[in-house]
C-alpha cells in the first residue's frame, strides 16, 4: 500500500474536508448563495438532534432522517463521527494539538482514561429524560448546534468586523459575547485536558459511545504481539486506553494507535485470534439513576414558571412559520441557522425573554432589523421544523391563501409619535408598510399649535386585521431608541390563544 | 543560616552607573515629553473627516434638441434608444472613457410587475447604451430600504445590469462619506461614495404614488443617494427633496412610466395597484419631467410644494407645456 495513504492520513483528509465543508455551508447560508444546497447538513446528520427531537414529538422530520447514516455507521464502525466528521471535534483536536507543547510523558498522562469522562453520559441522560417529557434542551450541549451557534453569533460577525466582508451590514447579536465566551472557554479547556469537550462534556459523543458499544469493526490489539510500550497512547484522540482493554465507547477510531504501534499489533477490523477484550461503557449506575431523577424532578419545576408558554410574552415574537410555543420548544435546537440566513439581522438569540427553556431560541428584535415581507429563508434552513418552511404565497396571504402569516401586531405609542405628540410631519411607518392595502393608514387633521396657528397633520393609525407584525415600521421609526410604533406578539398566527380581536 | 535564594546583584562600576542613570533619566524625559506633546483640553483627539461636495454632472445646455422626449411603446430597448437619439444621442451626454453611475429606484424587495422599482429592462437598455458610448465603467447603485441583495435580485435589475455589461454597486455601511449638500434642510449628510467616484450620473426613477410627498419620481429619487438617518427627512420632505435635487445635478434623467404604481406607494405589492402606461420620458430638466409625469398619478403641480421650491431655486420649469418637447410612438 502507498506509504502516504495510511488510515491516519485518510482520517486527516476527511477531517479537513468535513471541517471545510461545515464552514463553507455556513458561509453560503444566505440569500445569494444558498440556492438549493443542504446548508443544514451537519445538523441533520447529528443523531442527538434527531433522536431527542424524535422523543419530544415522535417524528423524524425531513432531513433529520440523514442522521440514520451516522447511526447505522456507528452501530457498525464505532464512534468515527467524532474525529472524522464532527467540526466541533476536529476543531478541538486541532486546538489541543496546536496550543500545547508537551513532553511525550505528558501526552501519555493526558491521553489516559479518567473517571471524569463519565460526565458526558450523565449530561446525555439528563437531556434525554427532559426530551422524553417534551423539553428539548439538547441544543445547549449538542456540539453541532453549539459550534453553529458560536460561528453564526460570534465568529462570523467578528470576522466581518475585522474586515472579512462577509455581510453588507455589520451583524450584531444580543448577548453575543456570552456565546463567544462559552465557545472560547471550551476551546481553551484543551490546554488542560486534550479534547476536554469531546471526552468530558459532549452528549453526542456519549450517545455515539453507547451506539458503538456493540460495533463489529473496532480497533483491536493483538495481545501476543503487544509489548506494553504504550506508544499507542501518545496521540490517542478519545483517551480510550488502546494499550489495555480498549474502552470502545470512548474510541473515536482516529487510527493513530495503528500507525504509532512499533509492533504492528493494532488493527482496525474484526477480531482475530489474539485480539484483546474490550471494556463496556463506564458509568456509575447510581449516578445515572440520580441524574434521571434530577430530570424527572426538574421538568415540572421548569414548566411551572413564567415563560412564553404559561403567560404570553409581548417580546417573544417568533420568526414567521414558527410552531406554537409549546411545540416550538419541542423542536428548536438553538442552532442559529435562522439567525445566519436572516437578511435583516432581526432574528436574535433570546436571553430569558421566553423563560430559561427559550434561551438562545430565535426571537425578532425590530430595533435591529425587521421581517422582510417577501422573505421566507428562515423556514427553509430550520433543520427541525421549529420554523416551518412557508411558500411566499402562504406567508403573504396571496391566493390560494386568504390570510398572511402574522408574527405579531404593531401598536402606536402616541406619547412618542412625532405627529401625535410633537405636531411634526412624519409617517415613515406608512411609507414602508409592505402590505397592500397598507396596514398603516393616516387621517389628515387640522391641529392648533401653541402659537394659535393651524396646521394640517397626517396622524398614523394601525389596521390590526391587515398588520402582519413585520416590524419595519418599528425599525424605520425616527424615534430610534424606543420606537413610537412597536410590535408585540399578540395576534400571531402560530397561537390560537394569543389573540385580541374577536374576528380573526 | 544564609538564605536559600542567594543570587546577588553585582556592584556597579562608575561607567555602568552613568549609563544606567542616563537610561532611566531618558525614559523619564521621554514620558514627560509625551505628556507635553499630547496635552490637550479636549478629551478625545478626533480625526477630521473629509467633507465632500457633489460634482456638477450636467452637460452644457443646447437649444438644438428638445427639452424632453416622451416615448410610448412596448419594446423598451428601442424606446430608450429613440428617446436618447432625439435628445442628441448618447454621445452628447457620455464621452468615451468616462465612468457612469446610474441611479434607478431599487428601494424594495419587489418583483418588476409590482412596479415598486425601476423597470429592469429599461435599466439594462441604458447600461447597454452607455457601453455603446464607450463608457469605461457603468455602475448601478441605490441605497435600498429593504435588504439590498434582495432588492437588486428580485427587481431583476442585478441580472439586467450584469447582462448589459454594467456593475451593480451595493452600498455597504462603509460606502457612505460625509458630503455637504448646501441645502436649507440638508447640509452635511452621508452620501454613497460612488457618486464622488464617477464622471456622469443618470437618474432613472419610476413613477409612484407616495403619501407624504404625493409622488416619487425624479427629484425624490435622490433619497437613494443618502445613508444615515434619512427617515428624519420626512419631517420637512419638500425642502429635503428640493435640496437633494439642487445638490445632485444629473447628466440626464429617464423616467420609467412603463408601469405606474398608483396606490399603496411607494411599496405597492399588489398588481391591482399598478397601471400599465408603456411610456418613458427622458430629458434634463427634472422639474419639468416630474411635473409632466404627475399626469400618470392624476395630480396637479400645485399639489406638489417641492416643485415650486425647485422652480424658485432655478432647478427647472414647472410649466412643461411651455417647453419644446417631442412625443413619439414606437
Amino acid at each position: 500500500m502507498n506509504k502516504f495513504l495510511t488510515l491516519r492520513n485518510i482520517r486527516r483528509i476527511y477531517s479537513v474536508f468535513f471541517f471545510g465543508l461545515f464552514v463553507l455551508l455556513l458561509v453560503i447560508t444566505d440569500f445569494r448563495n444558498m440556492k438549493g444546497y443542504e446548508v443544514s447538513l451537519f445538523l441533520e446528520l447529528d443523531p442527538l438532534i434527531s433522536i431527542a427531537a424524535f422523543l419530544t414529538s415522535w417524528t423524524v422530520y425531513k432531513g433529520l432522517a440523514l442522521s440514520l447514516v451516522i447511526i447505522v455507521g456507528t452501530l457498525l464502525l464505532g464512534r468515527f463521527f467524532c474525529s472524522w466528521i464532527c467540526p466541533m471535534g476536529i476543531l478541538n483536536q486541532w486546538i489541543s494539538h496546536l496550543f500545547n507543547k508537551r513532553r511525550p510523558v505528558d501526552d501519555y498522562r493526558t491521553n489516559a482514561y479518567r473517571p471524569i469522562f463519565r460526565i458526558k453520559y450523565y449530561i446525555l441522560t439528563l437531556l434525554i429524560v427532559l426530551a422524553l417529557f417534551g423539553s428539548l434542551q439538547t441544543g445547549l450541549f449538542d456540539p453541532i448546534s453549539l459550534i453553529t451557534r458560536s460561528f453564526v453569533i460570534s465568529a462570523f460577525p467578528a470576522l466581518h468586523y475585522s474586515g472579512g466582508e462577509l455581510y453588507i451590514r455589520q451583524p450584531v447579536f444580543s448577548g453575543g459575547l456570552f456565546i463567544a465566551v462559552i465557545f472560547i472557554t471550551i476551546l481553551f479547556a484543551n490546554r488542560f485536558i486534550s479534547r476536554f469537550w469531546c471526552r468530558v462534556l459532549c452528549p453526542l459523543g456519549a450517545l455515539l459511545g453507547i451506539l458503538s458499544s456493540r460495533s463489529l469493526v473496532r480497533i483491536r490489539r493483538d495481545v501476543e504481539k503487544c509489548t506494553d510500550c504504550q506508544k499507542c497512547l501518545r496521540y490517542c484522540h478519545g483517551g480510550c486506553d488502546p494499550h489495555a482493554e480498549l474502552r470502545i465507547s470512548e474510541c473515536h477510531a482516529c487510527m493513530n494507535c495503528i500507525e504509532d504501534c512499533p509492533e504492528d499489533a493494532i488493527h482496525y477490523g474484526l477480531a482475530r485470534e489474539f485480539s484483546s477484550v474490550h471494556r463496556p461503557v463506564d458509568v456509575n449506575r447510581r449516578r445515572l439513576i440520580e441524574t434521571a431523577l434530577t430530570g424527572i424532578v426538574l421538568f415540572p419545576m421548569m414548566r411551572s414558571v413564567v415563560n412564553a408558554q404559561s403567560t404570553f410574552q409581548h417580546d417573544v415574537i417568533r420568526p414567521p412559520g414558527s410552531l406554537a410555543e409549546d411545540e416550538f420548544l419541542r423542536r428548536c435546537i438553538k442552532c442559529g441557522e435562522c439567525m445566519r440566513v436572516c437578511p435583516t439581522n432581526v432574528i436574535q438569540p433570546a436571553l430569558l425573554e421566553g423563560g430559561f427553556e427559550g434561551l438562545w431560541t430565535p426571537v425578532l428584535m425590530n430595533k435591529i432589523g425587521y421581517c422582510e415581507f417577501n422573505c421566507i429563508l428562515c423556514g427553509q434552513v430550520c433543520p427541525t421544523g421549529a420554523i416551518m418552511p412557508l411558500s411566499l404565497e402562504k406567508k403573504i396571504g396571496s391566493p390560494p391563501f386568504h390570510q398572511p402569516v402574522k408574527v405579531g401586531t404593531a401598536f402606536y405609542d402616541r406619547g412618542r409619535c412625532l405627529p401625535w405628540a410633537m405636531n411634526t410631519e412624519c409617517i415613515v411607518c406608512e411609507e414602508v408598510c409592505p402590505t397592500s392595502p397598507k396596514a398603516i393608514w393616516f387621517e389628515t387633521t387640522e391641529i392648533s399649535l401653541r402659537n394659535g396657528n393651524k396646521k394640517q397633520l397626517k396622524l398614523p393609525r394601525i389596521e390590526p386585521e391587515l398588520c402582519v407584525g413585520c416590524g419595519i415600521c418599528e425599525n424605520k421609526c425616527p424615534v430610534q431608541d424606543r420606537a413610537a410604533v412597536r410590535v408585540t406578539s399578540i395576534g400571531e398566527t402560530r397561537s390560537p390563544f394569543n389573540r385580541m380581536i374577536l374576528k380573526n | 543560616m544564609p538564605s536559600q535564594h542567594k543570587a546577588r546583584e553585582p556592584l556597579l562600576t562608575r561607567r555602568e552607573l552613568i549609563v544606567k542613570s542616563a537610561l532611566t533619566c531618558g525614559f523619564a524625559a521621554g514620558a514627560g515629553a509625551l505628556g507635553y506633546l499630547f496635552y490637550s483640553d479636549e478629551p478625545i483627539n478626533r480625526r477630521k473627516e473629509k467633507i465632500y461636495t457633489f460634482k456638477d454632472y450636467a452637460i452644457a445646455q443646447s437649444n438644438v434638441y428638445p427639452a424632453f422626449v416622451v416615448v410610448r411603446g412596448k419594446v423598451i430597448p428601442q424606446m430608450a434608444a429613440a428617446a436618447l437619439d432625439r435628445l442628441g444621442g448618447i454621445s452628447r451626454f457620455i464621452n468615451p472613457g468616462e465612468k457612469v453611475l446610474i441611479k434607478p429606484n431599487v428601494g424594495w424587495d419587489r418583483q418588476p410587475e409590482q412596479a415598486a422599482n425601476t423597470n429592469p429592462e429599461l435599466v439594462g437598455a441604458v447600461v447597454a447604451l452607455c457601453r455603446e458610448a464607450r463608457a469605461s465603467e457603468v455602475w448601478v447603485t441605490d441605497a435600498s430600504i429593504n435588504d439590498p441583495y434582495r432588492c437588486f435580485a428580485r427587481s431583476g435589475i442585478e441580472d439586467a445590469v450584469n447582462r448589459a455589461g454594467g456593475t451593480v454597486k451595493y452600498a455597504s455601511e462603509n460606502d457612505f462619506v460625509l458630503t455637504d449638500l448646501k441645502g436649507q434642510a440638508l447640509r452635511v449628510w452621508p452620501v454613497s461614495r460612488f457618486f464622488h467616484d464617477v464622471d456622469k450620473v443618470i437618474n432613472m426613477p419610476v413613477v409612484k404614488q407616495h403619501s407624504l410627498s404625493r409622488c416619487t419620481i425624479a427629484m425624490k429619487n435622490w433619497y437613494g443617494a443618502l445613508g444615515g438617518q434619512r427617515n428624519r427627512l420626512h419631517q420637512d420632505i419638500h425642502t429635503s427633496i428640493a435640496d437633494l435635487a439642487a445638490a445632485i445635478r444629473p447628466t440626464f434623467t429617464i423616467i420609467d412610466a412603463t408601469r405606474v404604481l398608483k396606490r399603496n406607494g411607494p411599496t405597492g405589492g399588489s398588481l391591482s395597484d399598478v397601471a400599465i402606461e408603456n411610456t418613458i420620458i427622458a430629458g434634463i430638466d427634472e422639474v419639468a419631467l416630474d411635473s409632466y409625469s404627475l399626469g400618470f398619478l392624476e395630480l396637479d403641480p400645485s399639489d406638489i410644494p417641492f416643485l415650486e421650491i425647485g422652480e424658485k431655486r432655478g432647478l427647472g420649469v414647472i410649466d412643461w407645456a411651455s417647453l419644446h418637447y417631442e412625443e413619439l410612438n414606437i
